[in-house]
């Protein structure tokens, strides 16, 4: 183990660090942040879904987003899976339909970031309390 | 990279209750799964929400497991962490309306509580010097001994107003100071871990949970008062918190947190563990100095008080764990933050370890000010089993009783003593309808008489006489010149005794005297217990209606003390009745009424 021998040290360790402990800390306070939900039902796992969500978590941590990726059970649209709910924070959740990976790049470069809708929205026809 | 995280529990309560094999069984089941790559274990400190444990929490997504049991890690992860879908006869049930509760933050038993001292106790795993780092630990440390002269450091701990979370609240910033001014070759500081509170178990939880916290929060000490050594004087009856602790220093010590030239600064600081064997004098600071000497464990005249002459008559600092758990934060977020938490004289946070008739027993913090109201309803869930509230027992041994009338008094140092309490460690004991009150201040008294270590008279003799008198009085032989005895007594031991244990030692009798007097003197006058506790006392009697003779009371009883016809009711010589209650056991019937 190398020697942490400066306040420069430490915040370097802590910089390294930081990543795993992330969503720990994200976890307490989901509502500031953007929450990303993936449809992971069996119809979403089996249109690839586990891989869209491991491409949204790399995404995410590469563009340095306060956003925290969950998965849910079926969201009912079995017919568009993988489907995508992203909510940011004061905007009504908005459900991507047919995510693949490019896709969820997409979603992030252009809906996250640039407020830019894209096609495959499904309407919102559910609240959730 | 992990997107999700399964903290499970390893409190010494959780780990009584298998958690250490349900984190083995998920890892087996992630591993069945292929999900090694994006599911980690954690194995964490203490929840806090001990009466439903084992605890599993499911990250990013809050998913708060309860009673867990090692079959259902298999569930888990296969419905999960796979497909998303939250197991939902593991949640928690929120008792007002059986509806299940998966996230932590939307449950009453967090929903009021505000986490400094146990900030990283389930978040972090206690044995990895690196998740304290990452969560800013050593930070404070860091920014201390590069930035700060020590006497800037203790105007900041003033500042703060952060009193000793001991018992007896002194000011830290102030004892420090003091401390400080003394010059010698060797000072110490000392953290006294003897927690021995009957009920309570904040400091276990803090070592085991987030042992970095006490090692940075000591070697600030040390720093601030010119001392060189760290003693931490812990019970052996803590052998896990021991241990984690023992890991912590290791690493802190192959980092250079611990040793010479501590972030390239001149200050050099190291540690090391003395084991007491539970005594709960030890826990006063004359006392803990004296066992950790190698001598008895008695304490002496003070002064000179221990920032003179303390370990080895070296000026020492002495501070108990959850003390030195607040110390970093006051650092990390400035003393400004911390001194605008709780009352106007007892500021930030407290810790109680919740026991007795409440429906949610565990380890709770929250801001001083709160209301015991709140405390025991929303974060307590109430009494168990709907009954009614009688009484709450703060600070221990040396505590005493409040009553409903004390339910809406702000908690802080100052408010519990006027109300003929004190704060003590933290442990709230509550108490229902069915509980005696001579029988508490009893208990309490035995404990007491136990643990006194007998080098002053009033405290050894005098205590072994309040507990015969109670004794009379809960065997029905008591007469109102008792109470009066028992009262001057109490204040004898109270003004004359050499420590701080002799001197709350008649706490739980006086508290329970002003509080129930009505109560004792149905013991003396009515020779009669209302709870039904003290056996001596109770009326055994045969309800006609439901007996149906079938003779297994009076064939059970020990004095013949029943009588009656096969198939004809029973009848019980009150003369000769011993009220041993056996008929009451052995009645199938429940014919038998006790009063």
């Amino acid at each position: 183990m190398t020697k942490i021998k400066s306040l420069d040290d430490l915040r370097q360790k802590k910089q390294q660090l930081e990543q795993s402990l992330d969503i720990r800390e994200k976890s307490d306070h989901p509502e500031n942040l953007v929450q990303i939900k993936v449809a992971m039902a069996t119809c979403g796992i089996a249109s690839g879904a586990r891989t869209v969500m491991n491409a949204l978590v790399e995404k995410i941590k590469k563009e340095n987003i306060p956003a925290v990726v969950t998965q849910t059970g079926c969201m009912g649209y079995c017919y568009a899976e993988p489907t995508v709910e992203v909510t940011k924070p004061g905007f009504d959740p908005v459900v991507f339909s047919y995510v693949d990976v490019k896709k969820a790049e997409e979603i992030v470069d252009k809906y996250i970031l640039n407020n830019e809708l894209i096609d495959g929205i499904l309407p919102a026809n559910y609240q959730t309390i | 990279m992990y997107k999700m995280q399964l903290l499970v529990c390893g409190g010494t309560g959780c780990r009584a209750s298998a958690s250490a094999t349900i984190v083995e069984k998920l890892n087996e089941s992630l591993k069945a799964h292929q999900l090694t790559e994006e599911a980690q274990v954690v194995t964490t400190g203490c929840f806090g929400f001990c009466e439903k444990g084992p605890i599993v929490k499911v990250i990013p997504d809050n998913t708060f497991y309860t009673q867990v049991k090692p079959e259902d890690a298999e569930e888990i992860v296969a419905e999960h962490i796979l497909k998303g879908r939250k197991v939902s006869r593991l949640l928690y049930e929120n008792p007002e309306n059986q509806e299940h509760i998966a996230d932590s933050r939307h449950m009453g038993f967090y929903q009021k509580q505000m986490r400094i001292a146990l900030r990283n106790c389930g978040v972090i795993d206690p044995e990895n010097i690196d998740e304290y780092i990452g969560r800013d630990g050593y930070s404070a440390l860091a920014q201390v001994v590069t930035d700060l002269t020590p006497e800037q450091a203790i105007a900041m701990v003033k500042q703060s107003g952060l009193r000793g979370r001991g018992g007896a609240g002194f000011p830290t910033g102030l004892k420090w100071e003091i401390t400080s001014k003394f010059s010698s070759d060797q000072k110490y500081v000392v953290c006294n871990a003897d927690e021995g509170d009957p009920g309570a178990f904040m400091d276990r939880s803090i070592l085991e949970g987030d042992p970095n916290s006490i090692i940075e929060a000591m070697a600030i000490c040390g720093y601030c008062i010119g001392a060189t050594k760290g003693l931490v004087y812990i019970r052996a009856e803590y052998p896990l918190a021991i241990k984690r602790l023992e890991i912590a220093i290791a690493q802190a010590r192959e980092y250079g947190l611990l040793g010479n030239n501590i972030f390239g600064s001149k200050f050099s600081f190291d540690m090391e563990l003395r084991y007491g064997a539970g005594a709960f004098v030890c826990g006063e600071e004359t006392a803990l100095i004296a066992s950790m000497e190698g001598k008895r464990g008695e304490p002496r005249v003070k002064p000179p008080f221990p920032a003179e002459s303390g370990y080895m008559q070296k000026p020492t600092n002495v501070n108990n764990v959850e003390t030195f758990a607040n110390v970093p934060v006051i650092f990390l977020k400035g003393p400004e933050w911390y001194s605008s938490i709780g009352t106007e004289k007892s500021k930030g946070t407290k810790v109680f370890a919740l026991a007795g008739k409440i429906n949610n027993v565990g380890l709770i913090e929250v801001p001083m000010g709160i209301t015991l109201r709140e405390i025991i309803y929303e974060i307590g869930g109430g009494i168990k089993n709907g009954k009614k509230f009688k009484a709450v027992q703060t600070g221990g041994p040396s505590g005493g009783c409040l009553t409903e009338a004390h339910l809406d008094t702000p908690i802080d140092f100052d408010s519990l003593v006027a109300a003929g309490s004190m704060m003590g460690s933290g442990g709230m004991i509550v108490m229902d309808e069915d509980d005696c009150m001579v029988s508490i201040a009893k208990f309490y008294l035995e404990f007491i008489v136990e643990e006194s270590c007998g080098k002053c008279t009033p405290c050894r003799i005098g205590n072994k006489r309040m507990l015969e008198i109670l004794e009379k009085i809960t065997q029905g032989k008591g007469n109102m010149e008792d109470l009066d005895h028992l009262r001057n007594l109490a204040y004898v031991i109270k003004d004359t005794s050499l420590c701080g244990l002799g001197q709350s030692s008649p706490n739980p009798v006086l508290s329970t005297l002003e509080n129930f007097y009505d109560e004792y003197v149905a013991h003396v006058k009515d020779k009669r217990c209302f709870a039904k506790k003290c056996k001596a006392l109770a009326r055994y009697t045969i309800d006609p209606d439901v007996c149906t003779g079938c003779t297994i009371c009076a064939r059970n009883c020990p004095v013949e003390a029943i009588t009656g016809e096969k198939r004809e009711p029973h009848f019980i010589h009150q003369e000769i009745c011993i009220h041993c209650g056996v008929c009451y056991q052995k009645c199938k019937f429940n014919a038998i009424i006790v009063e």
